[in-house]
C-alpha cells in the first residue's frame, strides 16, 4: 500500500471516506489529513485542535480548523451534522475517552479512529521485562508522554460492545504492513471504522 | 512608503460625499452624507487586493501611519498595518472610514443638520451597524471596488465585517470577526446603559445640544470611559499592572487618588472627554446593544448566516470577559452548521477586549498567515 500521507493510517482513513463528505477530524494537527481530503475527494472538512502551534500551522495550510478542548466534548456540534468523525492517533491522549466516543458518534453517523495498541507483542515482551513499552508506535517515555489512556484492541472491542458501538471495519498495521492473524498480538496501530447500532 | 521601518508612514485623510439619500434602519434618511477615509497601499488593477478596516466604540479612519506634523499619532491599528506587517500593504490595499455618526468628521451629531443648518447634536438618527455597512458599501462602489478581499474588525468592528457577509455576500470574500459576538448578552447591555445614563444625566448634556451651550458633558463622557475600561481590562491584568499601590506613600484619608488604578482611570477618562463626542458614544453604544443579526430568525443565528459565502476567520482572546470566547465559539457554530469556511483561534491573553490592540506574537502570526493565505 502506498502511504500517501507519511503516516499510514491516513491512507485507511481517506478510503473510507466519500467525495464531498462533511468531516470533522479531532486532534487534526498541522491539518495534512484534511487537506489531502480536501484535495482529493473534495471534502467540507474541519480540525479541532487545542494546541496554537497546529492551529497555526493549519491556517497556513489553508485548512479550517476549531480551537476546541477536546476534553470539554463536542457540545457546540449539532447531531449528525459530520458523514464521519475522525480521531488518528489521538484517542489514547484524551481522558475521557469514553464521553468522547459517544459524543463522535453523536455528531457523525460514522467515526474513524486510530491508536496505537499496547496489546502488541513488543509492549508485552518489556512489561513481561518490568519496563513501559518505548517502540515505534508508542514512543515516549513514561514520564514524557502525553498519552493518558493505555488500552489493547481487546479492551477497545469491550467497551464498543458494552456501549453499543459497532464495528464497521477494523484494520491492524505493523510497520507498513497489515497484519491479518491475532491482531491484538501483532498490530502496534490499528484503525477502526465505527458506527452505532441500529434504535 | 517607508518599508525600512514597516510603516505606512505619513498619511492624509480624504473624503467622500455622497448625495443619494440613505435610508437608516430606524426609518429615517439621510439626505446626503459624507465619509472621512485613509487607504494605504495601491489596489491592484483587478481591484482584488482591498481589505476593509471596522473600526469600534472609540476609533476611526486613523488606522496606520501618522499624519503631517504629528507623528506620535500613530494609527490605532498600526501595529498590525504596513508594508511587511501581518496585514501587509504591499500585497493589500487597506481602507480605514469613520462611520457615519462618527465624531472625526463623517457626517455625525456635530454636523450641520440641512433642516435647521444647526449641529444635528441629539437629532441625528440612531445609525446600526447595517447602517453604517450600506454607507461603507458606498464608500467601496465610489473607490472601485467591487468585493473586498477581506473584511476585518475588532470587537464592534467584527460586528461590521460579519454584516457585511450577511447582506453583501457576493462582496466580501474574507471575513475577519475579532474579540467579537453575534450579540451582545444583557451584562453587556447593562454596562452601556450605565454609561449612556452618566453621559444623558451630565447637567451639561442640554438633551443631547450642548453645542450651542459652548460646553460638553465632560463629566458624564468621563464616567462612561471610566467604566468602559474596567470593562476592557481582565482582572488579572489589572492586579498585575495596578494592583494596590499607591500614588503616594500613605493612604491619604480623602476622596482624592489613593489607588494607581483611581488615577489610570481619571487619566483615560480625561484623556478620552477632551477628544470625543457624547452623542456620538451613545449612538455608537446603540449600534452594538441593536446588533443581532438572528433576531429575525427566531433568535437562530445559523439560519440568520445562512446567506453568507465568505470565508471567516474568527479570534476570541481568553481573559476577554466583555466578549468572551463563548460569543466567539457561537458565530464558529453557526457558520460550520452551513457549511462555511472557519477557523478559530482562542488566544491565550492577560489584556482582557483590549487584546485585539496588541501585538501578542500567536495572535499577530495568526492574521499573518490567515492573510498570507488571501488570494489576490
Amino acid at each position: 500500500m502506498t502511504n500517501v500521507l507519511g503516516r499510514l493510517d491516513f491512507d485507511v482513513i481517506a478510503k473510507w471516506i466519500k467525495p464531498g463528505e462533511k468531516v470533522l477530524d479531532l486532534g487534526c494537527g498541522d491539518g495534512s489529513l484534511l487537506r489531502y481530503l480536501r484535495d482529493e475527494k473534495g471534502v467540507l472538512g474541519y480540525g479541532a485542535d487545542n494546541d496554537p502551534a497546529n492551529i497555526l500551522a493549519c491556517i497556513g495550510n489553508g485548512v479550517n480548523v476549531i480551537q476546541i478542548d477536546l476534553e470539554a466534548g463536542l457540545s457546540g456540534f449539532e447531531d449528525g451534522f459530520f458523514d464521519h468523525v475522525v480521531m488518528s492517533l489521538s484517542l489514547q491522549t484524551v481522558r475521557h475517552t469514553e464521553r468522547l466516543l459517544a459524543e463522535m458518534l453523536r455528531v457523525g453517523r460514522e467515526a474513524v479512529v486510530s491508536f496505537p495498541n499496547f496489546g502488541h507483542r513488543s509492549h508485552r515482551k518489556a512489561i513481561a521485562a518490568g519496563r513501559m513499552p518505548v517502540s515505534e508506535s508508542l514512543p515516549y517515555q513514561w514520564f514524557n508522554s502525553p498519552n493518558v489512556r493505555f488500552f489493547t484492541m481487546a479492551d477497545f472491542e469491550a467497551l464498543c460492545a458494552e456501549r453499543g458501538i459497532v464495528l464497521r471495519e477494523r484494520l491492524g498495521f505493523e510497520g507498513d504492513n497489515i497484519v491479518t492473524e491475532d491482531l491484538n498480538l501483532n498490530a502496534s496501530i490499528a484503525v477502526y471504522r465505527l458506527g452505532r447500532a441500529a434504535q | 512608503m517607508d518599508t525600512s521601518t514597516n510603516s505606512v508612514g505619513e498619511v492624509a485623510p480624504q473624503r467622500a460625499r455622497f448625495d443619494a439619500p440613505l435610508t437608516l434602519s430606524g426609518g429615517a434618511a439621510l439626505p446626503a452624507f459624507e465619509l472621512v477615509y485613509e487607504t494605504y497601499g495601491e489596489l491592484n488593477a483587478a481591484r482584488s487586493n482591498a481589505v476593509l478596516v471596522c473600526h469600534a466604540l472609540s476609533g476611526n479612519h486613523h488606522v496606520a501611519g501618522w499624519h503631517a506634523g504629528n507623528p506620535k499619532n500613530l494609527g490605532w491599528w498600526d501595529n498590525l498595518i504596513g508594508p511587511g506587517k501581518p496585514l501587509d500593504t504591499r500585497k493589500f490595499f487597506v481602507v480605514g472610514v469613520n462611520n457615519l455618526g462618527g465624531c472625526f468628521g463623517s457626517t455625525g451629531p456635530m454636523s450641520p443638520n440641512p433642516a435647521s443648518g444647526r449641529p444635528w447634536g441629539a437629532d441625528f438618527p440612531v445609525v446600526t451597524v447595517e447602517d453604517w455597512v450600506a454607507a461603507q458599501a458606498r464608500l467601496a462602489d465610489r473607490l472601485g471596488i467591487e468585493a473586498w478581499a477581506a473584511v476585518i474588525g475588532g470587537s464592534l468592528g467584527g460586528m461590521q465585517a460579519m454584516q457585511w457577509a450577511l447582506e453583501y455576500p457576493e462582496r466580501i470574500r474574507h471575513a475577519l470577526a475579532i474579540a467579537s459576538a453575534p450579540k451582545l448578552t444583557a451584562q453587556n447591555i447593562a454596562f452601556n446603559e450605565v454609561a449612556r445614563q452618566a453621559i444623558l444625566t451630565d447637567p451639561d448634556f442640554h438633551g443631547g445640544h450642548y453645542y450651542e451651550h459652548g460646553v460638553v458633558p465632560a463629566r458624564g463622557l468621563r464616567l462612561a470611559r471610566m467604566l468602559g475600561h474596567i470593562t476592557y481590562l481582565s482582572d488579572d491584568q489589572m492586579a498585575e499592572k495596578f494592583g494596590r499601590r499607591l500614588r503616594q506613600a500613605d493612604l491619604r484619608y480623602s476622596y482624592d487618588v489613593d489607588f494607581e488604578i483611581e488615577s489610570y482611570l481619571r487619566y483615560q477618562g480625561d484623556k478620552f472627554a477632551g477628544f470625543f463626542d457624547a452623542n456620538t458614544y451613545l449612538i455608537t453604544t446603540k449600534a452594538l446593544d441593536y446588533f443581532d443579526p438572528a433576531r429575525d430568525y427566531g433568535g437562530r443565528l445559523a439560519a440568520a448566516l445562512a446567506r453568507a459565502k465568505a470565508k471567516f476567520l474568527v479570534v476570541s482572546f481568553s481573559t476577554d470577559w466583555r466578549f468572551a470566547p463563548e460569543r466567539s465559539r457561537e458565530i464558529v457554530y453557526g457558520l460550520v452548521h452551513n457549511g462555511l469556511d472557519v477557523s478559530y483561534a482562542e488566544v491565550e491573553s492577560m489584556a482582557g477586549h483590549d487584546s485585539f490592540l496588541l501585538d501578542d506574537p500567536h495572535y499577530h502570526a495568526v492574521l499573518r498567515a490567515y492573510f498570507e493565505g488571501i488570494n489576490t
